[in-house]
């Protein structure tokens, strides 16, 4: 058994889809910060056979808003003085910026170098729409 | 600073507004004549355009600026590479307002971010056509004084056609309007149409396969083209562009006041003969197109305030 140690402040993302933890350290431009964050992938999860876990010592004002994009199905423990104080799911974002692109060859974002910009159409559906097309992004 | 790159830019009393001032012109055209005098129109035409790019340029005429521009994309800057963004920068040192169609959709709001001068989008790709919509909407108004209570047929390309996407999300803002969509099986109105425009809106609405099982409800009929190229097989195509022939035949079952509408141009969907017929609204609707874009570009400069309050224009 693996063993990492528990935090004392900071962020616990757990539940996170097995396999998806590098995109969620990639997408939240972890490698910036500099304090301690361990990734744990296939830890053993009773509710889904396998999960990934990030701990972030250190650091509480990262934007998450993205993670609920990447995987609805983690969870965000905030840790003070070694104590859970906060638990939440993330939720979609209304707004996507650089995080997919535009697969519509017609769209000006195909030839043009602007942000790639998808904003929520529908929540339930989970369904996105191009800032400048308006085509749909379906997760 | 105001642009119109997407119909629902304006309000609806923005838009009436708007339309009111189109009407204003139409009555006492002498008082608009000098306007926009000393205002220069960039007519940025990446994609050749006849009907659009002519009506804009008679606009800015009409009211007494003058304008510039290129008619496709080869004889502009965008040849050598450049970008939407860099373009429009320049073209707001040289001209007052500008107006835009370009085959990438999108490109219209790049424009507009970039501006230090309004920008109307004058249709982007298969995306938005916002000056055809209010086009559509003044035509409206002019042959029946009001949008509430209309029972509106769409027939056609309804999947493709950008017109109609436009227009349903302008007339949605009235009250009590019932949508009768017809078309074929293949060129369905988009779900996302129904479900995000539609639905929430409380409108009635339905779907027709021929136009002559709704013709009697009808109090506007919006004809679109069927095209060709988005059929997989010539077959399908030559089948179903038959079925979507407007024929005084088939005009005989519809309301006396009925108002046939289409974007233009038409290649067979109404027959010639319908063109006499007092409901058909099509050519009047075109020429409507010019006075719209001349309100437009005086409120989006600023030039309209007080004239429509009596204030001497």
């Amino acid at each position: 058994m693996l063993n990492i140690d528990s935090i004392e402040n900071g962020i616990v993302i757990d539940h996170i889809t097995a396999g998806r933890s590098m995109r969620v350290y990639d997408l939240l431009e972890l490698d910036k910060l500099d304090t301690c964050v361990a990734i744990i992938k296939n830890a053993k999860s009773e509710k889904f056979g396998k999960k990934d876990i990030i701990k972030i010592e250190g650091a509480t004002d990262i934007d998450l808003d993205v993670l609920g994009f990447i995987d609805d199905r983690a969870t965000v423990c905030i840790i003070r003085d070694g104590k859970l104080v906060e638990k939440k799911r993330p939720r979609l974002p209304q707004k996507l910026v650089n995080i997919v692109s535009c697969k519509n060859p017609r769209c000006i974002t195909s030839v043009e170098q602007v942000n790639q910009v998808f904003y929520l159409c529908d929540e339930k559906a989970h369904r996105y729409r191009c800032r400048y097309c308006e085509q749909e992004y379906k997760k | 600073m105001r642009h119109l790159i997407d119909p629902l830019d304006f309000t609806r009393q923005e838009t009436d507004r708007l339309l009111e001032l189109a009407e204003n012109i139409i009555q006492s055209p002498g008082a608009y004549a000098h306007r926009c005098g000393g205002k220069i129109l960039g007519a940025l035409f990446f994609e050749p355009s006849t009907r659009t790019r002519l009506s804009f340029e008679s606009a800015m005429l009409r009211l007494g600026g003058q304008v510039l521009g290129f008619s496709d994309a080869g004889s502009s800057s965008a040849s050598k590479g450049e970008s939407v963004a860099d373009t429009i920068r320049m073209v707001s040192a040289y001209a007052d307002i500008a107006a835009m169609r370009h085959f990438k959709e999108g490109a219209p709001f790049v424009a507009s971010r970039y501006a230090k001068i309004p920008v109307i989008n004058a249709g982007d790709g298969g995306h938005q056509h916002p000056t055809q919509t209010l086009t559509d909407m003044f035509a409206i108004r002019r042959r029946r004084g009001k949008v509430d209570g209309m029972t509106i047929g769409l027939c056609g390309d309804l999947k493709f056609g950008r017109t109609v996407h436009s227009l349903i999300k302008s007339l949605v803002r009235y009250e009590n309007v019932r949508f009768i969509f017809i078309s074929p099986e293949e060129l369905r109105v988009p779900g996302y149409i129904v479900k995000e425009v539609v639905e929430p809106s409380g409108h009635r609405w339905e779907e027709a396969r021929a136009m002559e099982e709704v013709m009697p409800e009808l109090d506007i009929l919006y004809m679109t083209r069927v095209q060709r190229e988005r059929f997989f097989n010539e077959e399908d195509y030559v089948r179903l562009k038959d079925s979507y022939v407007l024929t005084p035949e088939k005009l005989r079952a519809a309301k006396p006041d009925l108002s046939i509408m289409h974007p233009l141009p038409r290649v067979n969907e109404i027959a010639p003969e319908v063109d006499n017929d007092s409901r058909a609204v099509y050519f009047e609707q075109a020429k409507g197109g010019v006075y719209v874009r001349m309100a437009l570009i005086l409120t989006l400069l600023g030039l309209e305030k007080g004239i429509l309050d009596g204030e001497e224009a």
